[in-house]
């Protein structure tokens, strides 16, 4: 701590520069590094992003163009050649749609709604702990008892009922994970953010004239962020499980705009007639993706824990 | 103490009123049920006379009103697509459910503790590893893909056990069971196993952190100074010990495990509620959605309270922090 004089009374105190950000990042990242399963998962996410995001420029097939689909090669297995004059190295569906195009393109939908679902639970949780945790009181009482009983339900049977209600599309899905999954962000903050907020740095800051909104989001957000991220990450891979589940289940997109979810979903109708090439890739992919994003969480979790601090 | 009590069920009764409310309207702006219900070529008087019966021309709040005087006297309605009472209806899938995730909670206690255990009690062992790297599974894949992995592995590929279905149904006493016979067995393993999966991960990951963090106790010092053998400091001590957060979490994670039966049963075509639920958002099934949903807000609003009574009990520091 530095010594407080009478010039830096009246500075709003923060915590005092111990390294700069470059060295922590740096340190965060030779931590991080401690485990290769961790780097790996890290690289596989790498991969899944381009492939899913460039899928138009990696895929072999436009899998939603119909005019280059052919009925006659239909449920072609992997590593056939099809009428297009290129093996399909993970065989082609009922459609005769290349299963590795689908698979890029639907891991796109699955990851896009995955992330903004993420992102936009994200920003309500961080709202609503926050401003629990601060005002306190009545409010804190009704937003955390809200968020309570939010979490004693399961995610998936919160989000069916929305789903249910909303109807499908890529929107009414991502609102509905939203709904479901804010709660968990919120409380999260609010945890951290009593934590923080009984300590003196935010006391001191709440004694200047800033206003609220500032001392909310400059001193206190900082400070409850580590946690969050390690929520992040977990909650982005359960927004694409959950949304995978929904779509399976039938509730979730249209076939129009097919998740890894609906892949699954129509593979599934033929696995008694031995094709088990249209269930067994896109679920493959889908559980790639979902444990590499935690795999990657939980190693942030282990670095960020104050326990494992050297 | 008493006004915490009054308080606390007060508001789980606000909480499961206004829930209602919400499903109630949220369900009612899905969509037309009569369009599901008739054939599109039907006339239109029959499908003024059915919508009169069914009360669907009335105002939401009326409709609403119908339905909570309803409810009072104990009647939730009649299904459209089964034409049978609603409760009848619930309560003749509930048993098929009750079995399925009694067996699975068995299961993930039988093999989560033991493996739990394990992985606390040498961490760093390669089976240690090995089983926090399957509760990681466990946790992260969704149920639906494992539930369809097992039933190609066991059911197409291997040709062991049933696919889907109940199987024969014996009576247990009394209650009519499928787990009273060797079909109706084979028939709950599978989507059983696939059920108790997330569970599994749940205890392991709860148990190892116990033992872990038990094991650099005093009293567990203590023992080992006194010369007790390990096993007896485990199950004797430290199980003793540990026991009580998982029992908690365990009892709590019981009502999710029904819920999370949703999507084992429509895997593994069971006829339990949660097939019923989702065959029922698929079919417009209003009346049944409605019914199942309020009793799931019901459940896990009870499950809630019961909770926070008991913590009451045993921690004064919650009740003093009052009714907030």
């Amino acid at each position: 701590m530095p010594e407080v004089t009478m010039e830096n009374t009246m500075v709003v105190p923060s915590a005092p520069p111990e390294e700069t950000r470059a060295e922590r990042l740096r340190n965060f990242w030779s931590d991080y590094c401690q485990s290769w399963v961790a780097v790996l998962a890290l690289a596989v996410i790498a991969v899944l992003l381009f492939v899913s995001f460039g899928a138009s420029l990696v895929s072999p097939q436009d899998p939603y163009d119909m005019a280059a689909l052919d009925w006659l090669d239909a449920f072609l297995r992997p590593g056939t050649e099809g009428s297009g004059g290129y093996v399909h190295i993970l065989g082609t569906d009922n459609a005769g749609r290349d299963m590795l195009s689908a698979i890029f393109y639907g891991l796109r939908t699955s990851l896009m709604i995955g992330l903004s679902a993420g992102a936009l639970a994200l920003l309500v949780g961080i709202s609503v702990g926050l401003t629990a945790a601060y005002f306190g009181g009545r409010v804190e009482g009704l937003l955390m008892r809200i968020v309570d009983l939010q979490l004693s339900m399961p995610a998936i049977l919160l989000a069916l009922v929305l789903v249910a209600m909303l109807g499908q599309g890529i929107s009414q899905i991502i609102l509905a994970l939203v709904v479901a999954q804010y709660a968990y962000f919120a409380r999260t903050t609010h945890g951290a953010a009593k934590v923080e907020r009984g300590k003196d740095y935010i006391e001191a800051a709440r004694s200047t004239p800033l206003p609220t909104r500032r001392v909310l989001f400059r001193h206190l957000l900082p400070n409850v962020l580590p946690p969050l991220i390690v929520v992040a990450t977990v909650q982005v891979a359960s927004a694409i499980a959950l949304e995978a589940t929904l779509s399976f289940l039938g509730v979730g997109l249209p076939l129009t705009e097919p998740s890894l979810g609906s892949l699954i979903s129509n593979g599934f109708k033929y696995i008694h007639s031995d094709r088990y090439w249209l269930s067994i890739y896109p679920g493959l992919a889908l559980m790639v993706t979902v444990v590499a994003i935690n795999l990657v969480g939980d190693q942030v979790r282990t670095v960020l824990d104050p326990r494992n601090s050297r | 103490m008493l006004s915490f009590f009054i308080t606390r069920i007060a508001q789980a009764i606000v909480v499961v009123f206004a829930m209602s409310v919400i499903v109630f309207v949220g369900v009612y702006a899905i969509g037309n049920p009569i369009d599901v219900m008739i054939d599109p070529g039907a006339t239109q008087e029959i499908r003024q006379k059915l919508i009169e019966q069914y009360g669907l021309d009335q105002p939401l709040i009326q409709q609403y009103w119908t339905f909570l005087s309803n409810v009072a006297h104990g009647d939730l309605g009649t299904s459209m697509v089964y034409n049978i009472s609603v409760v009848d209806l619930v309560f003749s899938r509930f048993p098929a459910t009750l079995e399925l995730v009694l067996v699975s909670v068995c299961i993930a206690t039988c093999v989560g503790i033991p493996a739990g255990l394990w992985a606390g009690y040498r961490p760093n062992s390669i089976g240690a590893k090995l089983i926090m790297a399957l509760s990681v599974l466990g946790f992260s894949v969704p149920t639906f893909w494992i539930g369809m992995l097992l039933i190609m592995g066991f059911a197409v590929e291997l040709g062991l056990l049933p696919s889907g279905g109940r199987g024969d149904v014996g009576s247990l006493l009394g209650l009519p069971t499928s787990l009273a016979t060797l079909d109706g067995w084979s028939h709950v393993i599978l989507p059983a196993i696939n059920l108790s999966l997330f569970k599994m991960g749940l205890m392991i990951r709860l148990t190892r952190a116990g033992m872990v963090e038990a094991m650099g106790t005093d009293y567990v010092k203590f023992a080992r100074a006194q010369g007790l053998p390990d096993r007896q400091i485990v199950f004797q001590h430290i199980l003793r010990n540990i026991s009580i957060p998982i029992v908690t979490v365990f009892g709590l994670e019981l009502g999710s495990t029904l819920a999370f039966a949703v999507v084992t049963e429509s895997v593994f075509n069971w006829p339990g509620v949660g097939k019923l639920i989702i065959d029922s958002i698929l079919q417009l099934d209003r009346p049944v959605m409605v019914s199942y949903l309020i009793m799931v807000v019901i459940l896990f609003v009870l499950i809630n309270l019961v909770v926070d009574l008991v913590y009451a009990r045993l921690d004064p520091r919650v009740r003093l922090k009052g009714g907030a």
